[in-house]
């Protein structure tokens, strides 16, 4: 049997609004992931932790209060850290056009922002994961 | 016509639309019924279901004259970065014809976090103000009237600390408390169910909430003491139906518990306001709003038996879709909020804030939000929306989806009393659930073309990413935190340990009113995060029901 792609949802920082990470990962599960959600307000080093703990082969954030540039370089560095470099890290949420190089310039490989189908999030794990 | 006649003619009708749609089909994903008569109301009985405006069941609106008297309260939520820059941002507003304020604080601020708290970091000054103690209330509201202005708190866990701030504030500039107005959004049980700032568990949040019931009615009688939100429930994807049902079936366990307390229910009924999310599709929203009325008051005359009719109507602040807005092609958001904001006022709205064009991007610019009011303006001066009360009354579609929806409600909030209540229905995950079940369908609905979103899955174009959004400066955290240290330094730190050991005791005796304590502990400048963690200490926190 095909081994299944682990996905973990996470919302960094302390916004509640999480129909997004929510919706997303449903959708991930109904594509056939195995998706698991830290719910709220979760630190980088919680996030990084329960990447590690649940052997995930991706780490998909969602946050909309502004906070990104300062935690998503962290959780990456974090997981990193933990020695999980191929593990694919993503984002997501009310994240403005411009703050999107810097993102990626730290480890982010991708950010989807409002409006993006959920089909598209599933494609572009399928064909940038690392098993 | 009689109503056998009339059905005889629709019958007609309807076979006369066979031949149409063979020829002509209709479009795809419609509601099932196209066309509303009189037949679909014959049961709606004038007196006992509508009535008058001012008059129960308030079907028809809660005053009776509506907006020909006055219109209603342009409330334009605002707050970002520090003190300073939101108080110009109100006095901003205030100039361009706002007639009240509505405060948005950070995050921090909002979770009872200092902020030299190491959990703040990168949320200082990011979604609303950063208020660490009286201080900075001081400078929030500086040149501003607080006799004068109504101002509207978006705080619910640590609203008393938020509310006792306000008070001390008033009092230094000589207005007192009982000349204060107001709203608190006070609401825990919609944060743990949709929106996600609580911080203690149920019973002592619900023992906070009716303790300023209570201190309110002896003693800032004009405050709105609550803010029950189906906003944020709506914003999380629930259907209209829900919104209201779940919001309602909230507003019903505060007052279970506030009566619990010891509390009569005229005595805080009459302060008790809600907040309705104002979304796509009008004339739903409109019957939503008046359906949500008729609910209310049936609720306080027929449950609680209220005998004020002030405690029977439904007063209720609105807010346009947030989660409507667009990042696409963000001007058309300035049409959307033109539609939400025409359904608010022809659904009888108390006050209202319109979103700006950018919000799905960023904070608004001083632009976007100009141009917010101006809608609202637009609305109210030119549209004739206004002039008459309750202008849909009497559409056989609008009147018969009042019912429906009404309906839908009643059926839920009959679900959650079985469960246990509200408190129950969200410890279970009954809410959370029915709500992300909705918003996945939307969802799905959108990525399968059912539902045309214009700008996102229909009628797309190339953009330029936009120009010009608002940046809160990375800077404002380590300003605010050196803020905190200086004022720290200059207080009487005896007086604030002495005050947090008093707020302690109190918060261990289950029949002590907090509200005092607090008040004297902001008084001496103890901050918001040494305040909640006294809390913590005692109460502990809430722990989340993750479930997907």
């Amino acid at each position: 049997m095909e081994k299944k792609i682990r996905v973990l949802v996470a919302k960094p920082g302390l916004d509640g609004h999480d129909r997004g990470a929510k919706v997303v990962a449903r959708a991930l599960r109904d594509a056939g992931f195995e998706v698991i959600y830290t719910g709220l307000r979760q630190t980088p080093e919680q996030i990084a932790e329960a990447a590690l703990q649940e052997d995930v082969n991706v780490v998909a954030m969602s946050i909309l209060s502004g906070a990104h540039g300062h935690l998503f370089p962290k959780v990456v560095d974090l997981v990193r850290k933990n020695g999980m470099t191929d593990a694919l890290i993503i984002g997501g949420g009310v994240i403005p056009e411009g703050d999107i190089p810097a993102l990626k310039e730290a480890g982010v490989s991708a950010v989807f922002t409002p409006g993006t189908p959920t089909s598209e999030v599933v494609k572009y794990i399928n064909e940038n994961v690392k098993l | 016509m009689s109503n056998e006649k009339i059905q005889a003619e629709l019958e007609k009708y309807e076979a006369s639309v066979e031949k149409a749609i063979a020829r002509f089909p209709e479009r795809e994903h419609l509601p099932e019924k196209r066309l509303y008569t009189p037949l679909d109301i014959k049961d709606t009985d004038y007196a006992d279901e509508l009535s008058f405006p001012g008059v129960y069941p308030y079907t028809r609106g809660v005053q009776p004259t509506m907006y020909r008297g006055r219109f209603w309260t342009m409330r334009m939520y605002a707050g970002f970065s520090t003190a300073e820059e939101s108080n110009k941002r109100y006095r901003m507003l205030i100039e361009n014809g706002a007639t009240g304020l509505s405060c948005a604080f950070d995050l921090p601020t909002q979770i009872g976090y200092d902020s030299t708290d190491p959990i703040a970091e990168g949320e200082v000054g990011k979604v609303g103000v950063a208020i660490d103690s009286l201080a900075d209330m001081e400078t929030l509201f500086d040149q501003i009237d607080l006799g004068k202005v109504s101002t509207s708190m978006t705080i619910n866990a640590p609203a008393s600390v938020l509310l006792a701030m306000y008070i001390a504030v008033a009092e230094k500039q000589g207005v007192p408390a009982d000349q204060l107005r107001g709203t608190i959004q006070n609401d825990i049980l919609k944060e743990y169910a949709a929106r996600g700032t609580y911080i203690f568990p149920p019973r002592p949040s619900m023992r906070l909430i009716t303790n300023i019931f209570e201190y309110c009615s002896k003693n800032v009688p004009k405050w709105n003491t609550i803010s029950i939100s189906g906003y944020h429930i709506r914003e999380a994807g629930s259907t209209a139906a829900q919104e209201i049902a779940f919001t309602i079936a909230d507003g019903i366990a505060y007052c279970e518990a506030a009566i619990k307390a010891g509390l009569k229910i005229d005595d805080f009924a009459g302060r008790l306001s809600f907040f309705w999310n104002a979304h796509n599709n009008v004339l739903e929203e409109v019957a939503k709003f008046r359906a949500s009325r008729r609910i209310w008051a049936k609720v306080m005359k027929e449950r609680f038996h209220a005998q004020n009719d002030k405690s029977m109507k439904l007063r209720f602040h609105t807010q346009t879709a947030g989660s409507m807005l667009t990042a696409q092609q963000p001007n058309n958001n300035i049409v959307r909020v033109a539609l939400q904001t025409a359904a608010a006022v022809m659904g009888g709205t108390q006050s209202l804030h319109t979103n700006s064009r950018d919000e799905a991007l960023a904070l608004p610019t001083q632009e976007s939000v100009t141009i917010a009011l101006r809608t609202q303006q637009i609305v109210a001066y030119e549209s004739g929306l206004a002039d008459v009360i309750d202008p849909l009354a009497g559409s056989y579609y609008v009147e018969a989806m009042t019912n429906k929806i009404e309906a839908e409600a009643w059926d839920y909030i009959k679900k959650i009393d079985d469960l246990g209540g509200a408190v129950a229905a969200i410890e279970k995950g009954y809410i959370q659930k029915e709500i992300q079940d909705s918003a996945y369908k939307w969802q799905m609905d959108v990525e399968s073309g059912a539902r045309t979103i214009v700008g996102v899955n229909k009628f797309q174009m190339e953009e330029e990413p936009p120009k010009g959004l608002l940046k809160v400066d990375e800077a404002v955290g380590e300003r605010q935190k050196a803020k905190v240290e200086a004022m720290k330094a200059k207080r009487d730190n005896e007086a604030v340990k002495a005050a947090l050991a008093d707020l302690k005791k109190a918060c261990q005796d289950e029949n002590e009113n907090l509200m005092p304590h607090i008040l004297a502990a902001v008084k001496t400048y103890a901050t918001l995060g040494e305040i909640c963690n006294v809390m913590r200490e005692v109460f502990g926190e809430y722990e989340a029901h993750v479930s997907l």
